[in-house]
């Protein structure tokens, strides 16, 4: 049997112990190069729930494994290192350049430098950002979509055994975003990329996503295809929350409609 | 250039080297010490509130009294330790307080960012959070070190040469030509620096790192010149061993006791009269062939523990003085009896020796103008007594308060008199115009003769006597030929001498060399003043 990419067991966050907890009893599991997304409004426990992945923060109760291993044997520093993680608001650092932030996790684990270079250039190639032009730019001189993909690709660089994405298209104009999610979906298909992602959006979540775990309140609500979640949602939240990516298309579709023959005028 | 500002420009090397190595070194300790400081301070809020009192406290002492408590805690030591210290305590303020600012204004999705992707805490600190916070710490660098730059200038009266012995011996000799060059040297140290380390911290950001290494190179020379000084042992007391100076031309022939091969270090107040004395006591020095190094407006209580710790070798103090603030009495005594008692005790606690008096006194004196003392007979303050309710005083709002002018106004019974507070410098002319009756002046101050006044006597001796005595340290009161050489000066100097010598600088624009030689001249000694000292 294929060991999940990672796996979630009654995993349960108390930040304090008469408080309603964050993330009440969360089990599911991700396979190797599935993506799945978890979707909830502010305050449903889907970020603190990425997060105690790769601890960043303690789970209270439960196991977390990656790749079938148990996070709390394991150094959460060299965790954190062999997993990739791509952030809201791009996080990369901007005293350092383009080349230096995709090149961070690699360093730090003392891979020869030689290796190190030709794994950024091979990352840029990926990202679709020439050499020459971008490795020794700073942030600051990037486009919005171009900073996207190099958290992107700064994510990949160490070979993650997973990775994890906090909201990463939010910032990016509807453009953009459709192109940068396209990119996104291109290259993890292509390297089996096995990948949790946080959303608040249902109809990136329906695009980007292999199976879709909806969080409310800190509770698991539902957790299936998009096409289970549309059919049969399990609750009146579901339903509300799948609603809106169903009515966009239907009113889309309308649109592509040929018009009606007859109509006045 | 005139010889005036050509005299400026030759102290320059020194000077500026006195500073340099002062505030370089004291920035450079101050980053070092701040910045780890600063660190531990935005980790642990236990260290934070301690840290941040104290050096919160300390930098609201005034610097001039944090140079002279230096001294104090240091044992009477002094010269470069002192002003290092208090210096470097100075620069901390700014860079702990910005280092602190700086890192707590890392955007925390930075920090967080530096977490996930795998480093370690103190990775997290010098790959992350250092860098961001840079350029605010940068900025707190740079206030040290205009404000270190400065301060500096209040190192000359603990004995540390800087730009500001043009700014102090400037203010004594109203000499506002060399006041302006020390402020203006200063400013301009102070500009390099600022924009030497602004020069860094852009092209840092423009990864322009040729300039960053260049302008880096630049500080780490004037730092190298600032330490050199340092690295050399210093030389405690010329009489103790050969000096680090060569000996001066004028070796001495043989059947004098010779001085050659000797540093000697004379200390000086920060008054006219104390520069020129310094001038007429390194002549007879230099010519007996001594090297002279003059420590030039030093503290009062400075110069004295200075001498005791033989770290100077020779000064000129006055017994009044002596008698109440070193010996600590209260109550005055007769002239000579306070000489010889002055002279047994500093001996006895002290080691100090009394070589002799230099024959004039510089008191407190009551002066009037001479048309006005002719026209109501006055000779002495007695006379004054029966009128004082008419009468206006002018001094120095210190005079007023002494113990000195509450004996005089009891003795003489001058309770009436309406007494008006001014600066020293303007009391002898407020008397010439008659917008004071009389003034409470200096005996020896060369304004007395220059605006036509007439000092009155004091019969009952309500004023302590001040004869300007010659002190030498244990060390150098061992020194024969140094002995020797100023034991010509002693009771040679007559009032009416040292005053024109003191108006020749304070009024005749002479410098104080010149002043000493006119001054050795007339009293007929025999000194090698050529080209005064620095100081």
């Amino acid at each position: 049997m294929v060991v999940p990419a990672i796996e979630l067991e009654q995993v349960r966050k108390e930040y304090a112990p008469d408080k309603t907890p964050a993330v009440r009893d969360v089990s599911f599991s991700v396979s190797q190069g599935e993506v799945l997304a978890l979707v909830g409004g502010s305050g449903s426990g889907k970020t603190t729930t990425l997060k105690m992945i790769n601890r960043l923060i303690e789970p209270t109760a439960g196991t977390i494994r990656v790749m079938g291993e148990d996070v709390t044997a394991i150094d959460p520093v060299m965790l954190r290192r062999s997993i990739g993680y791509a952030f809201q608001g791009v996080g990369l650092f901007p005293h350092l350049t383009v080349g230096d932030n995709i090149a961070i996790t690699p360093r730090l684990l003392g891979w020869p430098e030689g290796k190190t270079r030709a794994r950024v250039d091979d990352l840029l190639m990926l990202i679709d950002l020439p050499v020459d032009t971008f490795r020794d730019r700073l942030p600051a001189a990037l486009s919005g979509g171009q900073r996207q993909r190099v958290g992107f690709a700064r994510a990949l660089a160490a070979e993650p055994r997973a990775i994890l994405m906090d909201e990463p298209f939010g910032a990016l104009d509807p453009i953009t975003r459709d192109t940068v999610q396209t990119e996104f979906r291109e290259v993890q298909q292509k390297l089996g990329l096995s990948v949790v992602v946080v959303t608040h959006d249902m109809t990136e979540a329906v695009l980007l996503a292999d199976r879709i775990a909806v969080m409310h309140e800190g509770d698991l609500r539902q957790l299936g295809t998009p096409q289970q979640l549309l059919t049969a949602p399990a609750d009146d939240y579901v339903a509300q929350l799948i609603e809106t990516p169903r009515r966009h298309s239907d009113f889309i579709e309308s649109l592509m409609r040929p018009p009606a023959v007859g109509g006045k005028g | 250039m005139s010889p005036r500002v050509q005299a400026l420009f030759e102290q320059v090397p020194q000077l500026l080297g006195g500073h340099l190595s002062l505030a370089v070194p004291a920035i450079v300790g101050g980053v070092l010490l701040s910045v780890p400081l600063g660190i531990l301070c935005v980790k642990s809020a236990a260290v934070r509130g301690p840290v941040m009192l104290v050096i919160s406290l300390v930098q609201t002492v005034p610097s001039i009294a944090l140079l002279a408590i230096m001294v104090a805690i240091l044992g009477g030591t002094i010269g470069y330790r002192p002003a290092f210290i208090a210096l470097l305590i100075y620069s901390i303020l700014p860079i702990v307080r910005n280092t602190i600012v700086g890192l707590e204004g890392v955007d925390p999705a930075m920090r967080e960012a530096a977490r996930a992707v795998g480093m370690r805490p103190l990775q997290q600190l010098l790959k992350v959070e250092l860098p961001l916070a840079f350029p605010v710490i940068l900025a707190g660098i740079r206030t040290a070190t205009v404000w270190v730059v400065g301060i500096a200038t209040l190192s000359t009266p603990v004995g540390a040469p800087s730009l500001g012995n043009y700014i102090f011996s400037g203010l004594q000799l109203r000499d506002w030509q060399r006041v302006l060059f020390g402020c203006v040297a200063t400013m301009l140290l102070s500009l390099v620096l600022d924009q030497l380390i602004a020069l860094i911290e852009s092209s840092l950001q423009r990864r322009r790192f040729v300039v960053v290494w260049g302008a880096t190179a630049v500080l780490g020379g004037l730092l190298a010149v600032g330490l050199a000084p340092q690295l050399v042992p210093a030389t405690t007391s010329g009489f103790t061993g050969v000096g680090q100076r060569a000996a001066g031309d004028g070796a001495a022939t043989g059947k004098q006791l010779t001085l050659a091969g000797q540093t000697i270090r004379i200390g000086a107040k920060g008054f006219t009269e104390q520069f020129i004395l310094t001038d007429l006591l390194g002549g007879q020095i230099r010519a007996a062939g001594g090297t002279v190094e003059a420590l030039g407006n030093m503290g009062s209580t400075i110069v004295f523990d200075a001498l005791a710790k033989n770290t100077i070798d020779v000064y000129v103090d006055y017994t009044g003085t002596l008698w109440s603030t070193v010996l600590k009495e209260p109550e005055p005594i007769g002239r000579a009896a306070m000489r010889v008692a002055v002279a047994g005790r500093l001996f006895d606690q002290y080691g100090i020796v009394t070589l002799g008096p230099l024959g004039f006194e510089n008191t407190y004196a009551l002066v009037v103008r001479q048309e006005q003392a002719r026209k109501f007979g006055l000779q002495a303050i007695t006379d004054l007594t029966s009128q004082a309710r008419q009468l206006r005083i002018g001094g120095d709002p210190e005079f007023f308060g002494r113990p000195e002018w509450q004996r005089v106004r009891g003795l003489y019974d001058l309770h009436g008199i309406e007494q008006v507070g001014m600066d020293s410098t303007f009391m002898y002319q407020a008397v010439a115009d008659g917008q004071v009756d009389l003034a409470a002046g200096f005996s020896t101050d060369g304004r007395i003769d220059a605006f036509n006044l007439d000092v009155l006597a004091d019969p009952l001796a309500a004023f302590p006597p001040y004869d300007a005595v010659i002190l030498l340290s244990p060390a150098a009161g061992a020194n024969q030929a140094l002995v020797a050489c100023l034991e010509p000066l002693v009771n040679r100097l007559s009032v009416a001498a040292m005053r024109a010598a003191n108006r020749g600088v304070d009024e005749g624009g002479r410098t104080p060399a010149e002043a000493a030689k006119a001054l050795a001249e007339a009293v007929g000694v025999e000194g090698d003043t050529a080209d005064g000292f620095s100081r």
